[in-house]
């Protein structure tokens, strides 16, 4: 018996290598790329930096990063703010309303962001806003804004209510409550939904491509469009950049939030 | 205190009623003020705009109309294209559950300690590389003279040639590896808190592993599996990006005729019914599924 269900553990445990090993060829193979001579992704490969260099003048490319940082801090500071607020709220009161209000908050997670980009499309043109930046951020509140009460509403979980009455009960307001008492206490779980909202911005494609004007695009679009045009392997340069960001990025948010439950 | 003051707790009461009617308008009336300028009006302009015959910009006039919905059915073009995107959303979702599911299983209960969120960090790193940029590698190692070709050479000599992209397969391959890390992840969360006890006893009683699996660890992990699979099936279902990218011209599906009217030939009205038709569809699959959602949470 025993020995049966170690085989099966150890077979166990090279599937999820494999299953690892594909998770992660297109990475690598993204950043093996960059780093070869060839425009036409020749194999094998011949080592060189022209790529890296290439990208330094390409104007284009530096200014969608410079735009998907911007929409993204934005975000990042709009989304946290609000969802923090309204997990606050649930968590403190019942209320009626209160079901309707957290199913409210998750059309953007179920229903395809093709129709939530072109809904935003629609409705911006049509009162006149347009596109742009400004669309942009208005939209990506709004898809990362869910994660983020997720996130804080799990955190709020371990918190006890009864710590809020005590500092109330011995004289404190309700913004010297929720300033000294309950954010450091929830801290964590705020700064890790701020990584989510981040990351939900810095990677969103579909929305802020329905949403970019003309010129005016962030590096996800900038990809696509490039992609679309025939592709130099600038993209894989900066591609390789922004995916060893993002992981120190999640490594940090491991820091704030523990992953996988229980050790 | 309470029983001795009995007037100034009932006063106290009254205004705390008060105060809490004001801190939950100002605790979430920003966020859903939010949501509803930037979800819930314009899915209705766009439910509009989906009755008109043109788009009321400059000095176009536009009618109400039904002619935008009757072109779906009249046109078996755009029905075979939102079978073929729904198909397409069951096989990624099947896909994604019969290899995520092992990989949580494996990770939530063999695994332990510090190697076993290490690992955990390792399946969900590649999410947060952009999904774009992933699929567009996928083209490197696909592709005829690819980096696959070259691998299946090395090991096997004279493999010969092999082109497997803008096919079929390749939108599958690509979809699957964006979205199977939702599966594992979620599989995850609820295979971990399955009792190692409950397990145990059932083996000790004499049941076989596979009745183990049948009988308990999968109803027990149902609700990984379903918040799983709506995590896949409605975003793959509206996808338009991977399949023009690995697809090619056997990328057509109804997520790309959108995009295409609201990009390309600037029928807005037509690619706002094609849009409310498969949310309508998404929300008939969802609703079916509906009995197995209510019965797990």
């Amino acid at each position: 018996m025993q020995h049966g269900s170690n085989r099966l553990v150890r077979l166990g445990h090279v599937y999820l290598g494999i299953m690892l090993a594909f998770l992660y060829v297109p990475i690598f193979v993204m950043a093996a790329m960059s780093f070869n001579e060839s425009n036409l992704y020749r194999l094998p490969i011949t080592w060189s930096t022209r790529w890296y260099e290439a990208l330094l003048h390409n104007d284009k490319l530096i200014d969608a990063s410079i735009n998907s940082l911007w929409v993204a801090v934005v975000t990042t500071v709009l989304a946290t703010a609000l969802g923090t607020a309204s997990s606050l709220a649930f968590f403190r009161y019942e209320f009626r309303g209160k079901k309707l209000l957290q199913l409210l908050a998750f059309p953007p997670i179920t229903i395809p962001w093709l129709i939530i980009g072109t809904a935003m499309l629609t409705f911006f043109f049509w009162i006149g806003m347009g596109r742009g930046l400004h669309a942009m951020v208005l939209g990506h509140v709004a898809l990362a804004m869910p994660y983020v009460i997720i996130v804080v509403s799990a955190r709020l979980k371990s918190f006890d209510l009864t710590l809020e009455e005590a500092a109330r009960s011995l004289g404190a307001s309700s913004w010297q409550v929720t300033m000294r008492i309950t954010l450091p206490w929830i801290a964590p779980g705020v700064m890790a939904a701020a990584l989510f909202a981040f990351a939900v911005s810095f990677d969103q494609f579909v929305i802020s491509y329905f949403l970019s004007a003309p010129g005016v695009s962030t590096l996800p679009v900038e990809i696509y469009t490039s992609i679309r045009k025939g592709f130099t392997p600038e993209i894989n340069a900066i591609s390789t950049i922004v995916i060893g960001i993002s992981m120190v990025l999640l490594l940090g948010v491991s820091r704030f939030y523990r992953f996988g439950g229980q050790r | 205190m309470a029983v001795a003051h009995p007037q100034a707790t009932d006063t106290a009461a009254s205004v705390t009623g008060r105060s809490r009617r004001t801190a939950i308008l100002a605790l979430t009336g920003p966020a859903y003020l939010w949501l509803a300028l930037t979800i819930f009006l314009p899915l209705s302009a766009m439910l509009y705009y989906s009755f008109l015959s043109d788009v009321p910009i400059g000095d176009r006039t536009a009618v109400l109309t039904l002619e935008n919905y009757a072109a779906f059915f009249e046109k078996e073009f755009y029905q075979t294209l939102m079978w073929r995107s729904f198909r397409l959303g069951f096989e990624v979702t099947f896909y994604c559950l019969v290899f995520g599911f092992p990989c949580a299983y494996v990770l939530a209960k063999t695994i332990r300690g510090r190697s076993r969120e290490a690992l955990f960090l390792l399946i969900i790193l590649p999410f947060w590389s952009n999904a774009l940029v992933r699929i567009f590698s996928w083209t490197m190692v696909l592709r005829g003279n690819g980096v696959l070709e070259h691998s299946l050479n090395w090991l096997i000599p004279e493999f010969g040639s092999l082109n497997l992209m803008f096919t079929y397969p390749a939108i599958i391959l690509g979809l699957v590896h964006s979205y199977i890390p939702y599966m594992i992840l979620t599989c995850y969360i609820s295979i971990e808190a399955i009792d190692n006890g409950v397990i145990e006893a059932a083996r000790s009683l004499g049941a076989r592993r596979l009745s183990v699996l049948r009988r308990i660890i999968i109803p027990l992990a149902m609700p990984g599996i379903i918040a799983g699979s709506i995590l896949i099936f409605v975003p793959v279902v509206g996808s338009f990006m991977e399949p023009r990218i690995l697809g090619g011209r056997q990328g057509t599906f109804i997520g790309t005729i959108i995009e295409d009217q609201f990009t390309a030939v600037f029928n807005w009205p037509l690619g706002a019914a094609l849009s409310f038709i498969m949310l309508a569809l998404v929300l008939v699959v969802l609703a079916i599924m509906a009995p197995a959602i209510k019965r797990v949470t």
